[in-house]
């Protein structure tokens, strides 16, 4: 016991020196000083030297933290605690958090580059004028496969083709309710955003019918499962399979014929931001073309950036499976905030159908 | 007079701890419970609680609670038993326990290869000429991982009460006549009841609400109690139905505590405290 004791009070003791020894550090290079921003962003969406290289240029330090869905991120900012000053939001969350007065908004004089954004992306129904946000990524849902442990020959121009019969046990769904609900709605030849009950039964019904094929409904662990070859189909972000297949070649995507969700993830300064000047330093940086360039390079989502796309290589920007032509986004679906109780409609739903699942 | 308000005085920070960490966040639940998700006050969660969807689920929590549990007390009864009888038993007790000091997500990532199609457990299958077997993600993998999770907490208690037991109890049982299955479940068993209890206790209980390994492990083809306060509270953001799914969690745990609750009796009495 007196071992234990004194084992315990070493590590205590050794733990504060070294905290001492690294704030002393940190601020003989000048690094602990007030000018930090927070940065709140999904995981596995950004290059790492960008964040370096930023705050070499800037002298601002940026504290890094990652989310893993829109909901989750806006319980946090709404919960107050930590003072977030950049986060990256998709549309619909945008909307939500506009309604619930957690944006603050942003002063276009100090973001110069915010010309280089393709007009597009800009001025869109859920932040007209783009009082709030600013282009981060843009991308679409569909379905990377890999044709070599196929056993017919599909191609997934149609969602209909998840419930081929040779894909026992094969295909692996993207942990998301809308996302996965969305299938089901697509097949159907219904809208991503309905709120009609009815649509919504018969879609769930139709989604247990796919059930025998169902390996597994995970999230991130996706793109490692697809690397390796150990399913055969997955239910992904078009940046996830951009991710899976720079690492195996094999592998393809397709967005289905009978459309799909269309998104875009922006900039925002949430309301509990504690550095709005470092936070629009920040949006700006990102969207200097070489950086977004980069950025885009390492992360593999599609980039609004016009003058980031002349710099990149244009076998990527050409690919029309990543970089849909404007008539192809035509058929794309934008989410909705459909507001709590629809929401709370997908999700019972979507739980009902894991539970079928087994 | 003086001892007894020194021992009221010692009480203070044990009931302001239980006040604050136990009592307070019980009642919050409750009380956030009855709100509907406008904030009415209402018993809506709880109707919507008795729906098939929710009496699904609990059922299906508790068929795979009850499966993890007994698996585990399958292996760990006569791995705590065998422990007391050998030469370094704490020596060995403490290599069993060493794992469970390795933070939990860690192992379950470790499995996810373990069990890949392209992982050892195939690639060992493999060399007898069996076909390549999709492990991960089955209802095996998920009990299998659960129970490796929770064999120390069910070894330790029954080793305990393994440990305090008499010996010679079981001489005297042999010299009577008893033959070695009777002596066990006439005699050691019963002697080592509270063990199992709190084992049962321990593991049981948890793996009601396993949240992590079912969508690691199981691919969110198993779904617990514990998933769906995850999704009520950061998915949809019904606070009001995650709350009373917490509170049905609670009044289960409540009733196994009073089903497994321990008399104190049988070690102490018949056996003698080393």
């Amino acid at each position: 016991m007196k071992d234990i004791v004194r084992a315990t009070i070493a590590i205590v003791v050794i733990c504060a020196l070294l905290f001492y020894a690294n704030f002393q550090l940190n601020e003989t290079t000048g690094r602990a000083g007030n000018d930090t921003i927070s940065v709140y962003n999904w995981g596995e969406y950004i290059d790492p030297e960008l964040i370096a290289e930023f705050e070499e240029e800037t002298g601002i330090t940026v504290v890094y933290e990652t989310f893993d869905s829109n909901e989750a991120m806006m319980t946090k900012i709404e919960q107050g605690g930590t003072s977030y000053d950049v986060a990256i939001p998709s549309e619909y969350a945008i909307e939500k958090m506009k309604e619930n007065k957690l944006l603050i908004p942003i002063d276009h004089s100090k973001i110069p580059n915010l010309q280089n954004i393709d007009p597009y992306f800009l001025d869109l129904p859920f932040d007209p004028g783009n009082e709030y946000s600013i282009p981060y990524f843009w991308g679409t849902v569909g379905i990377a496969f890999n044709p070599a442990l196929l056993e017919d020959n599909l191609t997934f121009e149609s969602w209909e083709d998840l419930w081929d019969a040779s894909l026992n046990q094969e295909v692996i769904l993207v942990d998301g309710a809308r996302e996965v609900m969305g299938v089901g709605l697509n097949t159907l030849g219904y809208s991503l955003n309905t709120n009609d009950e009815a649509q919504l039964y018969e879609a769930t019904e139709k989604l247990k019918t796919l059930s025998p094929n169902i390996k597994a409904i995970i999230g991130d662990e996706i793109v490692e499962t697809m690397r390796r070859g150990e399913a055969a189909v997955a239910l992904v972000w078009s940046g996830q399979a951009a991710d899976i297949m720079y690492v195996n070649e094999d592998i393809d995507f397709a967005v289905p014929i009978e459309g799909s969700n269309l998104w875009f993830d922006n900039m925002i300064i949430p309301k509990t931001a504690a550095n709005v000047e470092g936070a629009h330093k920040f949006i700006n940086f990102m969207l200097d073309p070489e950086i977004a360039a980069r950025n885009a390079d390492y992360v593999g989502y599609s980039t609004p950036n016009e003058k980031a796309i002349e710099l990149m290589d244009p076998e990527v920007t050409g690919d029309e499976r990543f970089y849909p032509t404007e008539e192809m986004r035509e058929r794309l679906e934008v989410y909705q905030n459909l507001g709590v109780e629809t929401l709370g409609l997908y999700n019972e739903l979507f739980l009902e159908f894991k539970m079928d699942a087994q | 007079m003086q001892s007894s308000s020194k021992r009221t005085y010692y009480l203070i920070p044990y009931l302001a701890w239980m006040l604050l960490f136990v009592i307070a966040p019980i009642i919050l639940v409750v009380y956030f419970s009855l709100f509907d998700l406008h904030g009415n006050f209402s018993f809506v969660n709880y109707q919507n609680f008795f729906t098939s969807v929710y009496l699904k689920l609990t059922l299906s929590s508790f068929w795979y609670a009850l499966l993890i549990t007994g698996f585990t007390l399958l292996i760990a009864y006569p791995t705590a038993y065998w422990l007391t009888k050998t030469k370094h038993k704490h020596l060995w007790l403490l290599l069993i326990i060493i794992p469970s000091w390795i933070n939990l997500l860690l192992k379950t990532y470790a499995f996810i290869g373990i069990f890949g199609v392209f992982g050892p457990i195939n690639a060992f299958l493999g060399m007898f000429g069996i076909d390549q077997q999709q492990i991960l993600y089955t209802d095996f993998s998920f009990i299998f991982v659960s129970v490796y999770i929770f064999i120390p907490f069910m070894i330790l208690p029954i080793f305990n009460s393994l440990d305090k037991m008499n010996p010679t109890l079981i001489d005297a049982s042999r010299d009577l006549g008893a033959s070695t299955w009777t002596t066990f479940t006439k005699v050691i068993f019963p002697l080592t009841i509270n063990g199992v209890k709190s084992g049962i206790q321990a593991v049981f209980i948890p793996s009601l609400s396993l949240f992590m390994i079912t969508r690691l492990i199981a691919g969110n083809k198993v779904i617990t109690l514990g998933t769906a306060i995850e999704q009520q509270f950061l998915v949809t953001q019904n606070w009001g139905m995650g709350s009373t799914i917490a509170v049905f969690l609670i009044l289960f745990m409540v009733i196994i505590m009073m089903l497994t609750g321990q008399k104190d009796k049988g070690v102490l009495l018949n056996g003698q405290n080393k």
